[in-house]
């Protein structure tokens, strides 16, 4: 479970990231989060595995709060969240089955991850998990011969390796196209079901988030402005969130190619 | 802001450069020229009978130097492949050292500003002493020998390198980093798995060029004391023995050329 509670962030050069943010998240729940940008999903996002630190508030994570942690606590804390990243994240130069092997590196003494001597279960763990996103057969390949689709399911396969709790995932789709957004979404969303890992999205596509959501949080201006079922979503609710009237260009569309 | 605008809309086309930069461009231009003149005029007064004269010297010197007697090659084998030597052990140590400096001096690996600038200085100040400044104190410390040449090489490559290859980890792409760090890999971790494969290439190219640099500079450190074949050739100047001392440089350089030429090849293969 994660729990924001009053939680504030001001970035050093006096930037209000977020303003007093009270949220709630529970095990197994597939949350997007929407909002224009600069809204704050990324901040949002970030602070879980305290990639930045909120100023203000307090931010419990399986009933802890995460804001004190430093050195290997905080290691300790993001071995159990994994995330994806808009451009992947990967190291070009590396094959694939290094890259997955990386989301062990939480999990594995400094001594064997730099010779290489991972265990026999992690190797097969890697393979497993990039099995589930049918990218197996590129095991040898160089990350950087892959398309982007590929890439984020590697990087994808890299998070599954990692056997997380948490699953942030910050605008995955940004650099897709249509029907490559879809797979990758669809992989996701099959992963927090099978795996009851708690997932939270930052997307920019309405229809997207309409799609893969059970929850939606809208934010404008650092700001929860929305937060509620998919049920409970219309298009004028992100009206409300967008405080402008929806355009084409927040359409991601394909839905049917995939 | 509004000037700006209103004299672009008046149809004058701005120039490429500020006409600040323009001026100090052309100042700088020609206090160069300036140097370069007075120079030339200083150098021609110095030469007793200027440059004609020295060109006939030369041409005198230079026939003493033939033919080489390269009976000598089996003599001087030895020092040329302790020159080598020198050159290979000082090249490594100075990789191994590099390494830690070179991350230490990387703005975007090391963020403790105060310890960053610290590396800086302290690779900027070693930057700056010539390596026959280094190879004349470390002779003057140790006495004659390859050891002080080993030194003072390893110090002068350091400079280099960790120059070089702290500049090369700062174009890392830095988003596989993050990834790292954000799954719970420590410090060491995120540098072995995130940055080593972005910067190995560059890192051995870099090696391979600072190691022809120092066969060179172990040649010409010879020259001042420490060991190998400059010392040598110094020695064979000094008796103006000129024919053994040619048939030194012959073999110098075909044994710069032919490892340049390797090393080359290897980096040419590796980029
Ligand atoms: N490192 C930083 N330093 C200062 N200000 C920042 C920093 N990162 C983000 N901000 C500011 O905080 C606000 C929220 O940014 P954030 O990246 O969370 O928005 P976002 O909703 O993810 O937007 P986008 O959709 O463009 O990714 C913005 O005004 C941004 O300029
Ligand atoms: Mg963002």
């Amino acid at each position: 479970m994660i729990e924001f509670k009053d939680i504030g962030l001001v970035y050093p050069n006096g930037t209000e990231g977020l303003k007093n943010i009270n949220v709630t998240i529970n095990d197994g729940e597939f949350v997007v989060m929407v909002g224009l940008s600069g809204a704050g999903k990324s901040t949002f996002i970030r602070s879980i595995n305290r990639l930045v630190t909120p100023t203000s508030g307090s931010l419990l994570i399986d009933d802890e709060d995460i804001l004190s942690y430093r050195g290997s606590d905080l290691r300790k804390l993001r071995t159990k969240i994994g995330m994806i990243f808009q451009n992947y994240n990967l190291v070009k130069r590396s094959n694939v089955l290094k890259n997955v092997l990386a989301g062990r590196l939480g999990h594995t003494g400094t001594f064997r991850s730099i010779f290489n001597l991972y265990k026999k279960e992690d190797v097969g763990l890697a393979y497993e998990s990039l099995k589930r996103v049918n990218i197996d057969e590129k095991l040898y390949n160089r990350a950087d011969e892959l398309s982007g689709g590929q890439q984020q399911r590697v990087s994808i396969a890299r998070v599954l390796t990692q056997k997380p709790k948490y699953i942030l995932a910050d605008e995955p789709v940004a650099s897709l196209d249509p029907p490559t957004s879809h797979q990758v979404m669809t992989y996701l969303k099959k992963i927090n079901k099978e795996d009851n890992i708690t997932t939270i999205v930052n997307l920019h596509f309405i229809d997207m988030a309409m799609e893969y959501a059970d929850r939606i949080i809208g934010m404008r201006a650092g700001e929860v402005v929305f937060d509620g079922p998919v049920s409970e979503v219309s298009e004028k609710t992100f009206e409300e969130i967008y405080g402008r009237t929806i355009r084409e260009d927040d359409l991601r569309g394909g839905a049917n190619e995939s | 802001m509004t000037k700006q605008s209103n004299s672009l809309s008046q149809g004058t086309t701005p120039p490429i450069f500020p006409v600040k930069t323009k001026i100090q461009v052309t100042v700088i231009f020609f206090v160069v020229i300036g140097v370069y003149l007075f120079s030339m005029f200083w150098t021609q007064q110095q030469m007793v009978g200027g440059f004609g004269n020295a060109i006939g010297n030369m041409v005198v010197v230079i026939e003493k130097f033939f033919p080489p007697n390269l009976s000598i090659l089996p003599a001087i084998w030895d020092p040329m492949a302790q020159t080598i030597q020198m050159a290979i052990i000082a090249t490594t140590v100075a990789a191994v050292l590099t390494v830690p400096l070179a991350l230490l001096s990387a703005q975007n690996i090391t963020t403790f500003k105060p310890l960053y600038y610290f590396t800086r200085t302290l690779l900027n100040i070693l930057r700056t002493i010539p390596d026959l400044v280094l190879a004349v104190v470390f002779v003057g410390l140790f006495g004659i020998g390859l050891f002080p040449g080993i030194i003072a090489l390893i110090i002068f490559s350091l400079g280099i390198l960790a120059k070089l290859i702290s500049e090369t980890i700062e174009a890392v792409d830095m988003n596989p980093l993050e990834a790292m760090r954000a799954s719970g890999g420590n410090i060491l971790q995120v540098i072995f798995y995130g940055l080593v494969p972005q910067v190995l290439p560059q890192f051995t190219s870099f090696v391979l060029y600072v190691f022809e640099i120092n066969i060179r500079a172990s040649v010409v450190l010879g020259l001042v004391g420490a060991g190998g074949i400059g010392l040598v050739l110094d020695q064979q100047l000094g008796f103006y023995n000129y024919p053994n001392a040619m048939a030194i440089i012959v073999l110098i350089f075909v044994v710069v050329l032919v490892i340049e030429y390797i090393s080359n090849k290897l980096r040419e293969a590796l980029i």
